[in-house]
């Protein structure tokens, strides 16, 4: 599998290591959250067959850490960004 | 005082020197290295102070840049590897941080990294047995980390497919030159 890595270009996924959902980008306020909240961050998570947002961390490379939306059935790449453009919007 | 002898990164008193054929790896002993990372907010100042130091335009993603005093690579988003002759720069961190303030962080690297000149006519016979780079699109001042032997390493080509720079963790540095050696033997 191949990950077009938005500076760097194609790169191998060998040199990536998987992190999980993109949901996990978004933590609850630890000021105002409830034990419910942070029950529903660590624990759950969809399971779609289809279209997933993750992280993969590009370990091997530059070290950033990238948002790929990937076909859960069949791995076909439709975007990659950059987790730390996406967290500053 | 104490009295020390100065060792390279693979316990020699001079840098090691291994030809096989026409390609030859030499151990560079005398480069000071120092990590720079823009403060957030602060990156455009940064690169300017960098470009300033250069006296050349900061590296974009994947390149390396060279100056009259320092050289540079990209090593991630904002942040740079800089480079310079070990003699008369050994205070290298220092010195940069001197110019860039809290423009951006400035860690001393020097003796966290073993240096490595690979040349000759057939390295990218050497470099496609070692790492997964793109070596057609590995052009003269392109630089990237990369995976040798299970060690991260920085690869910098200063003419293509004649020579690269490669820089590994130091505590690996008999490691690495195991693995560039062992590829050579079998690859030339």
């Amino acid at each position: 599998m191949i990950i077009n890595h938005p500076l760097l270009g194609p790169r191998d996924s060998a040199e990536f290591v998987y992190l999980g959902a993109a949901a996990l980008m978004d933590r609850p306020d630890p000021e105002t959250a409830s034990a419910e909240d942070w029950h529903d961050y660590a624990y759950l998570r969809d399971n779609p067959a289809g279209p997933h947002r993750e992280l993969w961390f590009h370990e091997g490379g530059d070290r950033s850490i990238l948002i790929v939306t990937r076909d859960t059935t069949t791995h076909e790449i439709t975007g990659v960004e950059l987790a730390r453009e996406v967290a500053s919007k | 005082m104490h009295d020390l002898t100065p060792i390279t990164a693979l316990g020699g008193s001079a840098a090691r020197v291994d030809s096989v054929g026409d390609v030859t790896l030499t151990e560079v002993p005398d480069v000071a290295l120092a990590s720079v990372a823009a403060r957030r907010r602060q990156e455009a100042a940064c690169a300017q102070t960098l470009e300033r130091l250069l006296g050349t335009a900061v590296p974009l993603p994947g390149y390396a840049a060279e100056g009259a005093e320092y050289a540079a690579f990209w090593t991630g988003p904002d942040q740079w590897m800089l480079s310079a002759d070990f003699n008369g720069y050994e205070d290298v961190a220092a010195r940069i941080k001197a110019e860039v303030g809290d423009r951006a962080s400035v860690t001393e690297q020097t003796d966290a990294w073993v240096c490595f000149d690979l040349v000759g006519g057939r390295i990218n016979a050497v470099l496609e047995l070692l790492c997964n780079v793109d070596l057609t699109r590995f052009e003269t001042g392109r630089a990237t980390r990369t995976s040798i032997h299970h060690l991260g390493c920085y690869v910098i080509s200063t003419n293509a497919g004649q020579s690269v720079r490669i820089l590994g963790p130091r505590a690996s540095a008999d490691s690495l030159h195991h693995a560039i050696t062992t590829a050579m033997a079998s690859a030339l």
